[in-house]
Parts: C-alpha cells; structure tokens; sequence
C-alpha cells in the first residue's frame, strides 16, 4: 500500500473522531430529556430518575462518550429508547431501502450529468448545447420534494405506472423493490443530475482546449476519437470531486424523500427519532451517514490516482 | 498532369483565412502564396500574430470551426482547402505532420508516451498494438531518448521539456510524412537543448527527405535551418526568397527592422536594444494599404492608399513593398529606427 493511501486512511480516521466527537456534543446540548420524554408529561420525578440512571445519562460526558465509542468499535450500540430493540438491527433493517435508494440515485445522476455533459460540450454554442444547459438550469432551481409530488402526480395518480409510495421490499425479487425505489432515486437525482451535468460540461470544454488535444488531433484522430481517448480522462477528476460531495446532499435529501414516499428508510428513521427524542438513534444513525460520506470522498481519493499518473508518483 | 517530379509538393495560392475573435472577425491571412516541392526546407518568421500560426494550422486544417478559409492549398494536386474533416484525418499525421511550441503541455499526460507515439501507427498504417509498441521503440531511439524499451511505458511528467519534444517529434514523424511543419519547436526549451533539437529536426528532414515549413520569430534560427524563407507581417508575405538572399540584401523595411532588433552578442552593457517603433496592428484594424505603413520610417501616401504589389529584387527574391529603391540602396542599418 503506498504512502498516498496511508496517509488518506488516518485523514479519514481522524476525520470521524472528529465527527464523533461534533454529533456526541451537539446531541448532548440538545433541549430535552430522554428520559422524561419516554416517561410522559407526568411521569413522578423518581421514576424519572430511576430511568435515567438505568439509561447511563446520569454518568458524566467523557465517560459516555468514550462507552459510545467502545460500543462502535465493538458492534454494540445499545437498545432504542423508544422502541428498546438494539440499534444495530434498527439501523440495518432501513439501510436494506436507503443504500440501494443511495446507489440508484448515484447511478441515474451520473448516467444523466455525463451524457448531458459530454453532449453538451461536443456541441458547445449550438442549440442542442443551448436547449440542455437551459434544462440543468431548471433542474438545479427544482426543490427535489416538489419534483418528488410533480412525478407522483404523473405517473402514479394520472398515468397509475408506479405507486405513489410505500416500499415493496427485496422478498418478492428485485423488480418490485426498484419500481418502488423508482420515483424516489428519479426526484433525488435530478437536481444533482443538472449540477454535475454543468461541472462535466465545463470540465471537457476546458480540457478541449489544452495543447495535447491539437496534438491528438494534428495525429489524425477524429473529434469523437479524441473526446473518447483523451479529453474525458483529463476532465473526470473534477467531476468526480464534485460526485464526491453531492454524495452528502443526497444523503441529506433521503431524508426528505423517504418521508415524501413513505419509505420507510434510514431518513425516515432518523427523522422520527428526533421526533421521539430517541438520541441514542440519531446519534448512531448521523454517525453513520457521515462515515458513509468521508469514506465516500476517501474512495474518490484514491480513485484520483488510479485516473491520473501523476498523483501516485508523487507519493510513493 | 504535371510531372510527379516537378510538381510541388504543397502549393499554397492566395490563402486567405477569418477567424472570429471577440473583437469581431479578424483577416489573420491575408493572399499567401507558396509552393514546397519535396525535400525543400521554408521559413515562416514574423512576431507574434502576424500570422505564421495560422497559415500552418490552415495547413493542417486545425483552425476553429468559425474561421473561413478562401484560395487553394494542394498537396500533390489534391485540394485541401475546406476539405471535409474525415477526409483531412487521413492526411494528419500521416502526409503532413506537426510540431508544437509547447512540449510541456503537448502530450496527454494520463497516457504513457510509448501509447501516444503509437496512436498514429495504429491509426494510419493498421499496426497492431505489439507492432506499432516495436515501431515507437524504434522512433523514441532514433529520436534520441534515452533507453527508450524501458521508457516507453513512463508518463510525459517524468520527462524533461527537451525529452518531451523528442517525443513529440516521434510522434510526427511517426509514419514518414511528406511535410513536416514545425512551429516554434525550440521556443520553449532551455538555449542548450535548442541546439539539439534543431540539429535532430534538420537531420531527420535529410535523412527521410521530407519538406519542412520551419516557423520561428528567431532570425538565428531560420538562417541556419531553412533554404528559402518568408517574412509576415500582418497576416501578408512583406518579403520572400532564398535565405541568404533575403538576408544579403533585406528589401523590406521591416525585414530590415527585425534584424537590426536582434540582441547583439558583445554590445555594450547598458545599450539599450534596438526595437521596432509602435506596436503590431491589431488583426481587427488592419490599416488599408501596407500593413506595417504605421511603423515605416519610409512610409508615403501610396503605401497607405493600397496594398503594394509584390516587386521582383532579385532572382525568386520578392518584397511587398513600393519603396524597394530608397530601402535596399539605404542597407541595413542606414535607417534610423
């Protein structure tokens, strides 16, 4: 393993200590007892405290912290306040629906924003160019929840394709899983889909316009060929940073989402343990959306130096 | 049909070409006539934006979509002004080839150079990948890189700006041109490594009996590399003839005037160099008549009223100028500057 990549996994180590340490403390000074919260408006003060001590929120911060932490590193992350089932299960019964939402959306933004991108720059100034640069205008003032109603009007009350909500599960094979996913990952993608289709375009006509693409062409390569062998390369790490960080929004829009189709997810979790005051579950599921981020952009990272020579070279 | 062994190679008639800038539409070359026939060496001089570069990109046909080319250019007869672009894909790299100013810039470098070397092999002759890898070993040799079987697979970065623009210059010659053109091919590089390149180009252009367009604004450098030279100013031929001829006698006052602009080895420290007065019309606003009239210490009435006509001052020696009489009898150097 090169030095490049060591140095990206303790960045990304320290990065989640970090973030331990902003969710723990944020949640922490959060208005609000658990306790009181799972007791009732007029629970007695003794029963209250009983729960509390049962709970371990009468230990002091640090030692809470660091028993969260031990509980990470071993797999433990304790039982829902609410709902008094482990958290671990809680968390990984919603991630079944989010992750494959997550990879859908990724996938539908980047198969739109790349061709729009690349369509676009091929034909920079010419009205194909025009007609899609004004669409990724639209798309990017879209808010992705009235989108989301737009599409359930549309195909599931007028056209009754898909349903307008509600999630099918994996039991019954894949197909109804992904048509209930369908509207969903459309709704997050479009936004993100119009952001990265304009950084894809800008990215290919700035490369077009470097001196090793006169050279591919004074070689005799076609405008296409050129585009395919030389340009894209060049123009996909600014891409992929950007594919990087729009990873977050969409994590962040799932939450939105999940509760506009009924889905019932990781967003949809976390939103209703805020609800519930159940701390213990957002703080595990906040924790995890932000691990899922850093190592995200910790791929990308390193995916850098796999597309451009130069980097590894550098580092090893 | 002429005779395949005196028909020129390439022969340029009345090139005109337009390009849009963003100060409108600019005449950046303006009736260029030429003819190169095969092992024949020319040299393009002029400063920048005088339109040296655009006449080699019309060449190549490398100019943007927008600009509009007028006249002929015929490479063996075959017409190539607005020749379709599919059809100029077969010539590139494979008939005419190029080099460029900038080695540091003019290779890809996501890819290998032994990959980029090869490219045009495959293209034009239909060289397998194992093929052409043999081939570009061979090229990289004869170019003079350095233990080219394990450096072929290395990345541009690794090498230096001189190493690069052997590299690039494999790359043109690739698949034995008839015409190589060569744009500032050492402008770029350190004054040692110049040297160097210049005598590799000069001895690859012999050795495969290639002509060469040679373009530079070093006047050093075309007296020592081309046969016949050019001299542009404001996107027109001012003068044209055989090198030492043109430089012999000088006919044109600017002709005149970038020789006496060189830097001069052993000049007094503290002299200030001898420079052209005013500055280089923009393209946009070309004067009517002779381009360089606004800088002409000799100019008259009728230079600014038409564009003067090619006058003939020796043999196959040319100048666009109506003052030839007062310019060639006062030398060089007998014009204040």
């Amino acid at each position: 393993m090169s030095v490049f990549v060591l140095r990206r996994v303790l960045t990304l180590l320290a990065t989640l200590v970090g973030a331990s340490v902003i969710i723990f403390l944020v949640l922490d000074a959060l208005p609000g007892n658990a306790a009181q919260m799972l007791m009732g408006a007029d629970a007695s003060a003794d029963a209250v405290r009983a729960l509390t001590v049962k709970l371990g929120l009468d230990q002091p911060l640090a030692v809470r912290y660091l028993q969260w932490i031990k509980g990470l590193v071993v797999g433990d992350l304790g039982n829902s306040y609410v709902y008094g089932t482990p958290v671990g299960s809680l968390i990984a019964e919603r991630l079944v629906l989010t992750i494959p939402l997550a990879i859908m959306s990724m996938l539908i933004t980047v198969t739109l924003a790349l061709s729009a991108g690349i369509y676009t720059a091929a034909n920079h100034n010419k009205l194909g160019d025009v007609g899609v640069m004004s669409l990724t205008q639209i798309g990017i003032a879209l808010p992705n929840f009235w989108f989301a109603i737009l599409l359930v009007l549309l195909f599931a009350v007028r056209l009754q394709w898909l349903s307008a909500g509600g999630f099918a599960g994996w039991e019954d094979g894949i197909w109804p899983g992904v048509k209930s996913l369908l509207l969903p990952s459309i709704s997050l993608a479009v936004v993100q889909a119009a952001i990265l289709a304009r950084v894809t375009r800008s990215a290919v006509l700035e490369v077009l316009r470097e001196d090793f693409v006169r050279t591919a062409r004074a070689k005799g390569l076609g405008k296409r060929e050129v585009l395919w062998s030389h340009v894209l390369r060049n123009a996909m790490i600014p891409v992929m940073t950007v594919m990087g960080l729009q990873f977050a929004n969409l994590l962040a829009g799932t939450i939105v989402i999940e509760n506009v189709f009924y889905l019932p997810g990781l967003g949809r979790l976390i939103f209703q343990s805020i609800a519930n005051r159940d701390l213990i579950v957002v703080r595990n599921c906040v924790m995890l959306l932000a691990a899922m981020v850093v190592i995200v952009n910790f791929v990308v990272d390193v995916l850098y130096a796999f597309i451009d020579p130069r980097i590894k070279v550098h580092d090893l | 049909m002429a005779d395949p062994a005196t028909m020129p190679l390439i022969a340029v008639e009345n090139l005109g070409v337009r390009l849009n800038t963003s100060r409108g539409p600019a005449q950046a070359v303006r009736g260029v006539s030429f003819a190169l026939k095969r092992g024949e060496t020319l040299g393009l001089v002029g400063e920048s934006g005088c339109g040296k570069s655009v006449t080699a990109l019309s060449l190549m046909g490398l100019l943007p979509d927008s600009a509009v080319v007028t006249g002929s250019i015929k490479l063996d007869g075959r017409e190539l002004a607005r020749l379709p672009d599919a059809d100029y894909c077969g010539l590139r790299g494979n008939r005419i080839s190029m080099i460029f100013q900038e080695p540091m810039t003019a290779l890809n470098p996501m890819h290998t150079i032994g990959h980029q070397v090869a490219e045009p092999l495959r293209r034009h002759k239909k060289y397998s990948a194992g093929q052409a890898r043999t081939e570009a070993i061979a090229l990289l040799d004869r170019v003079g890189l350095p233990d080219p079987a394990k450096r072929i697979d290395a990345y541009p970065h690794q090498f230096s700006g001189g190493q690069r623009q052997r590299v690039t210059i494999a790359m043109a010659l690739a698949c034995e041109p008839d015409l190589l053109i060569a744009d500032e091919p050492t402008t770029a590089l350190d004054v040692t490594i110049q040297g160097q390149i210049l005598d590799l180009i000069a001895d690859l252009v012999e050795e495969r009996g290639m002509s060469m367009i040679l373009i530079s604004h070093d006047l050093g450098v075309i007296a020592e590399n081309v046969q016949r030279m050019m001299v542009m100013y404001g996107g027109t031929v001012v003068e044209s003839g055989p090198t030492d001829e043109v430089f012999r006698r000088m006919g044109h006052p600017y002709t005149q005037g970038l020789f006496r602009a060189r830097p001069k080895l052993g000049a007094r420290k503290g002299t200030r160099l001898t420079t052209i007065s005013g500055t280089v019309p923009e393209l946009a606003d070309l004067p009517a008549g002779c381009a360089f009239s606004e800088r002409c210490p000799l100019v008259e009435d009728k230079c600014r009223a038409a564009l003067p006509p090619m006058v003939e001052v020796g043999p196959a020696h040319v100048v666009r100028c109506v003052r030839t009489d007062v310019s060639m009898a006062a030398k060089v150097g007998a014009l204040s500057a």
